[in-house]
């Protein structure tokens, strides 16, 4: 579905991702893993074309996604961007709503079809009685709940998504990477996130992609990524692995396992 | 009260506020003779009045706000700032600039009106050249670079009126403050604010968008710099020709959008037609108030809009903690 050949991305003084090429097909989850500033959002932005590779290509079905007009990609393409203006002058109904833009027909804006996808993603969000508030008036864990309300509107094939976990309370995140899994298993989506939690990227997600931040990038399956050797360069940061009934956990080493070397 | 009800209300308010300002002046018409005035013009000295003074100057004010009330929507929602007002590209030191330079020698009105819009376009321009050159588009930097030309301006204003002889300042100030009294033929202006609102309202939804910044705009699907390309041309358009029409009149600008989104219109399909009313029945009523309530004297109507304005402004800012701190 989602096709990236010798990309690379780099700031000035600074190269992050260097010939990468992936694919990331349908119904496939995957995980973007890597410390602070190793290029995750960047490479994100890159893959909703929000930003331009300094070099290499990134296809939307056999079709550059530069070339793509705007609203038709934005009907393929979602993305949950990690941080965006919280002054929105309007109700929740009224950010939620956003998501259906690239679906809408007229000019003039949504129709009645269009109001009820919104109002039935509010309410899979556990938003449905807050969508007459204000959006500004939102707590941070709610204002996250929207936006994954305005996302899952927008019905793209290709979930983007930036850190989707942060400011949501634990059962919040579950349902949230239940709901990604369950559009990648029904509805053949790719979801690809930026996430800092290796117990839920080991449970809901089955291709890997590990930025270390120098250029360098691996790409795997569980089996073949997730050892403590890999993880630790990784993070820069020496793990420990317990056994949970069946379920590996990687813990940061307390200081008997080896003094931590930020 | 549903939405589409609110912008009925506002409609019928301001058809109010045009009435109002049919029937009051130094002369108050009755509503029958205004009625009968309006629906059957004679020679008789009400429909004079009427078709000759009131009613060419209650639509240059209701068009003078509409224009205002609209450019400062697209500026808040383009510069992403609640602040912005319709004169943050210098507009309104441009055009006073020049009406200034062609009231000090002495040129007639519609000479002054030209170089009030040369004035305008040229500042205009210089604004948006000087934010666009630094390469990588930011509408703080347009923003800066408006204020920083406006205090420019400001100063070789206060130059002129300090050159100007002493009977010319008075009128000079009137134009400042922002006045209605020189308005003239008001279908111009009133066919422009039609052309420029049938215009912008299809970008309405796009709008909508914008407000949430420019990365998330383009992710959902907007185009988003010939987008603003077109409200920003929008804008100043609509900016000149309120600033042509009446002077610099404050406030009006500023207020309308807050007072709509107030009101829960905030979706730009509404806000747009929403501050039309409120920016046009605000100014019409202010102007009325300022040529009737002490006549036979006239005061400039930008005095009466601050006036009203800064108290409404800071109703506004109150009512914001109160939602900060829930």
């Amino acid at each position: 579905m989602l096709h990236i050949e010798g990309v690379r991305l780099a700031y000035p003084g600074r190269i992050l991702v260097e010939e990468l090429s992936a694919e990331f097909k349908a119904g496939e989850t995957w995980a973007v893993l890597g410390r602070n500033g190793s290029g995750k959002s960047t490479l994100l932005h890159a893959l909703a074309a929000l930003r331009r590779p300094q070099a290499g290509r990134v296809l939307l079905n056999d079709a550059t996604l530069q070339d793509m007009p705007r609203r038709a990609l934005a009907r393929h393409v979602g993305v949950l961007l990690q941080e965006e203006s919280r002054e929105f002058w309007g109700s929740v109904n009224d950010y939620v709503l956003l998501g259906r833009y690239p679906h809408a027909l007229s000019p003039f804006g949504w129709s009645g079809q269009d109001e009820l996808i919104a109002q039935n993603e509010l309410v899979a969000m556990h938003l449905g009685d807050l969508g007459t508030r204000p959006y500004a008036s939102l707590s941070g864990g709610e204002r996250q709940r929207a936006r994954a309300a305005a996302l899952f509107a927008q019905q793209p094939l290709v979930y983007l998504l930036d850190e989707p976990l942060q400011h949501l309370d634990l059962p919040h995140q579950v349902a949230l990477l239940e709901r990604l899994a369950g559009e990648a298993r029904d509805r053949h989506a790719t979801v690809v996130m930026a996430l800092h939690d290796l117990l839920f990227a080991a449970r809901y997600c089955n291709r890997f992609l590990l930025l270390f931040g120098d250029g360098r990038c691996s790409i795997g399956s569980a089996e073949e990524v997730f050892n403590t050797g890999l993880l630790g360069e990784l993070y820069g940061f020496p793990l420990t692995l317990v056994d949970a009934g069946g379920e590996r956990l990687f813990l940061p080493a307390t200081r008997a396992g080896g003094r931590p070397h930020v | 009260m549903s939405r589409a009800a609110k912008i009925v209300a506002l409609a019928l308010i301001a058809v109010a506020a045009i009435v109002a300002g049919f029937a009051a002046g130094s002369v108050s018409i009755p509503l029958a003779s205004l009625v009968s005035a309006l629906l059957h013009p004679g020679n008789d000295a009400i429909s004079e009045i009427l078709w000759k003074l009131r009613l060419p100057r209650v639509l240059a004010a209701f068009s003078c706000g509409g224009l205002l009330a609209l450019a400062g929507t697209l500026m808040q929602v383009l510069l992403r700032n609640p602040l912005a007002d319709p004169y943050v590209f210098g507009i309104s030191g441009g055009a006073a600039l020049g009406v200034m330079a062609g009231m000090l020698i002495g040129a007639g009105t519609v000479a002054q009106t030209g170089m009030g819009l040369a004035g305008a376009v040229l500042t205009s321009a210089l604004v948006f050249g000087l934010s666009l050159r630094a390469g990588n588009w930011n509408p703080y930097r347009l923003l800066l670079t408006g204020v920083v030309v406006a205090a420019g301006l400001n100063a070789l204003l206060s130059l002129i009126l300090v050159l100007a002889p002493q009977t010319a300042v008075k009128g000079m100030l009137y134009w400042l403050m922002g006045d209605l009294g020189y308005a003239g033929n008001p279908l111009p202006g009133l066919l422009v604010l039609v052309v420029l609102f049938a215009v912008a309202m299809p970008f309405a939804p796009a709008m909508n968008v914008l407000a949430l910044g420019r990365m998330k705009a383009h992710s959902l699907g907007v185009a988003v710099g010939g987008i603003e390309f077109v409200l920003f041309g929008l804008a100043a358009v609509a900016a000149v020709t309120a600033v042509l029409i009446g002077g610099t009149v404050g406030f009006v600008g500023l207020i309308a959008p807050h007072l709509v989104r107030q009101l829960g219109l905030a979706d730009h399909r509404l806000l747009l037609p929403g501050v039309v009313l409120v920016g046009g029945g605000f100014l019409t009523l202010a102007d009325t108030v300022a040529r009737s309530a002490w006549a036979p004297l006239q005061f400039p109507v930008g005095v009466l809009t601050a006036l009203l304005g800064v108290p409404i402004l800071l109703m506004f800012l109150a009512g914001k903690e109160k939602d900060a701190a829930h």
